[in-house]
């Protein structure tokens, strides 16, 4: 048969014997799908196997929708600032300090509301406070140059106390009916009673998905995370765009403390606290690189929901709930070595 | 004096020092590159080769004194960007590329195209990459595809990348610090032939290299520098390749040029 014989012909190569030729032949075809985005369809099959466990262990609770719109109410909490953060970690940075700058915005807000300002204007204050915490975590390690792992430790504190000391330890109830125009538009209930935040979240990684991989700016975040000499060398403003990538993560930090203020009608200075892990094991769970220069939106998008949706179906999936740590370590260590093993082979 | 007659430098350095704390990589440079000429710039490890022409790309400033000009203007803000903006491309010695990315990314680092909307052009820069990559790698159409990443490819490959991307911005200048190393015979011919095709383009060059074999042939004019300073400045029409070999010795052992 012809097409075996051409298969047959394809596979010669292939001997122990001619690997040199083989290499080549190798590199005559364009980059196969899988090579590109081998990565992502390994994060799509785990996600894909955590849900049939799932499926397998609970059907009850994973045949009906209510746990759906469950994950899809709570998970954008911290998936929004994660997509922020794939940028930063793309960089080879890390920030810390966001769950600190999601209450420091929402006090801007209060602050804005209160004194009787437009609510229009009052979101505007939270996001730009949150602008403001990222350029300034930015500067400090773009321009000073120190490690952000630590310094984003040291703003953490610095923007927590400032959000606590201002609002002098006390909450701040959101159920005053003005701000119902602003709740419907955050975290109101549309068709199916599909939550606003899940439609925010889809929006953000359309945008942010153009930002890394349709202009300059995005462009740069690979160069200056894969080899930020040679970008250098090549012109590429290091300072600038690294203070961009922060000031995302404040912006989406800013946006989030909205969203998870409003989802309780409630703010409370401690707004944030739990969320830092959350957020970066959805990142890296979604294979963004932990030496940088390598990573997707898409990726962090189905590593949030991985992330988001194992609590509640390791407690519906009936394993006794100090499991869940467990189970939450297992998959992000694994999910790591996957990324490497997958790297290595796509290397190779 | 009629004014035509004096040929206006495209590149010159008026004192131009830089100091790393201590360490006085550049003393006093008086450099200059006229156009359509190609200058090979010889000297040991450390001599300050290196840091002559990061200077001259604006990656590091010169120490306050020294002054840079371009095509008679004094320059001033110096920046990579900038220098790639008027027209300067280097071949660096350590290539500067990022090897996890594309071929297309890093033929268009720091310079990617646009659309009209302001976003980036990739199927554009995917083309363009790959026209490049047959007209001027010697790549058929197929060999290696623009969404290879740079990880996967030969040395000499990527340096074809790295001069490849000098080429296509029609520069007015472009420096090349040892282009040729790694490279196998083939490969570096290749290069040396690149580097007189600038020339025939009425482009200026600089060529940094170890190998004086390699310098000799294609250049104009030598400069020999040793610990941060110029010891010989020569028109090859002035000295043979033997004499020239000797004055390299010359300086490396005694410090002074005598050719």
């Amino acid at each position: 048969m012809p097409i075996d014989e051409t298969f047959l012909a394809q596979q010669s190569p292939e001997e122990p014997g001619s690997k040199p030729q083989e290499k080549k032949v190798n590199r005559s075809k364009p980059p196969s799908v899988w090579r590109r985005f081998g990565l992502q369809f390994g994060i799509a099959a785990v996600g894909l196997l955590i849900w049939t466990m799932f499926l397998v262990a609970a059907p009850v609770v994973f045949t009906k929708p209510a746990i759906y719109l469950a994950f899809a109410s709570t998970t954008p909490l911290f998936l929004i600032i994660a997509l922020g953060l794939t940028f930063v970690i793309i960089t080879g940075e890390i920030d810390l300090s966001f769950p600190a700058v999601m209450a420091l915005s929402m006090v801007a807000f209060t602050w804005v509301f209160e004194s009787g300002g437009y609510l229009g204007v009052a979101f505007l204050a939270a996001i730009v406070t949150g602008a403001i915490a990222g350029a300034f975590n930015g500067y400090l390690v773009a321009k000073m140059g120190i490690p952000a792992v630590v310094i984003t430790i040291g703003t953490s504190f610095l923007f927590r106390g400032l959000g606590l000391a201002a609002m002098a330890g006390t909450g701040f109830p959101l159920t005053d009916s003005a701000l119902d125009p602003l709740r419907q538009i955050l975290v109101g209930r549309i068709w199916l009673g599909i939550p606003m935040q899940f439609v925010w979240v889809i929006v953000i990684a359309v945008l942010l998905w153009f930002l890394l991989n349709r202009t300059r700016f995005g462009s740069h975040v690979f160069l200056i995370g894969d080899n930020a000499i040679s970008a250098k060398l090549m012109g590429v403003n290091l300072m600038w765009t690294k203070i961009g990538v922060f000031m995302l993560v404040g912006v989406m930090a800013g946006f989030a403390g909205l969203i998870a203020s409003f989802e309780v009608s409630y703010f409370w200075p401690t707004l944030g606290e739990g969320t830092l892990l959350n957020t970066i094991a959805a990142v890296f769970v979604g294979g963004t690189s932990p030496f940088g220069g390598a990573g997707s939106i898409f990726g962090t998008l189905i590593g949030g929901f991985i992330i988001g949706s194992l609590n509640a179906g390791i407690v519906s999936a009936g394993i006794n709930a100090f499991w869940t740590q467990v189970v939450f370590g297992l998959v992000i260590v694994l999910s790591l070595i996957m990324q490497v093993v997958i790297q290595n082979r796509v290397r190779n | 004096m009629n004014d035509t007659d004096v040929v206006t430098p495209v590149i010159e350095l008026r004192n131009v020092s830089k100091a790393f704390g201590e360490v006085k990589s550049l003393r006093d440079i008086n450099f200059h590159l006229n156009p359509g000429e190609i200058v090979g710039l010889l000297g040991d490890n450390g001599a300050g080769k290196s840091t002559l022409i990061k200077t001259i790309m604006g990656f590091y400033a010169p120490d306050p004194g020294g002054e840079i000009y371009f095509k008679g203007n004094l320059l001033t803000d110096w920046s990579v960007h900038k220098a790639r903006q008027i027209g300067i491309e280097t071949v660096y010695q350590e290539r500067a590329l990022c090897e996890q990315q594309s071929i297309w990314r890093n033929m268009f680092l720091g310079r990617e195209l646009r659309n009209k909307f302001g976003l980036l052009d990739v199927s554009g820069m995917r083309a363009e990459a790959s026209r490049l990559m047959s007209e001027h790698m010697g790549f058929t159409s197929t060999a290696v595809h623009p969404d290879n990443t740079v990880l996967t490819m030969s040395g000499g490959e990527k340096q074809g990348v790295a001069i490849t991307r000098a080429l296509y911005f029609q520069a007015e200048v472009v420096i090349l610090d040892e282009p040729t190393m790694g490279l196998s015979l083939t490969e570096t011919k290749k290069t040396l032939n690149f580097i007189r095709s600038i020339k025939d383009h009425g482009k200026s060059a600089i060529f940094i290299d170890h190998n004086i074999f390699h310098v000799y042939p294609v250049v104009d004019r030598i400069i020999v520098l040793d610990r941060g300073a110029i010891a010989a400045d020569v028109t090859k029409e002035d000295i043979s390749i033997e004499s020239l070999m000797d004055g390299l010795q010359s300086v490396a052992r005694t410090g002074s040029w005598s050719a």
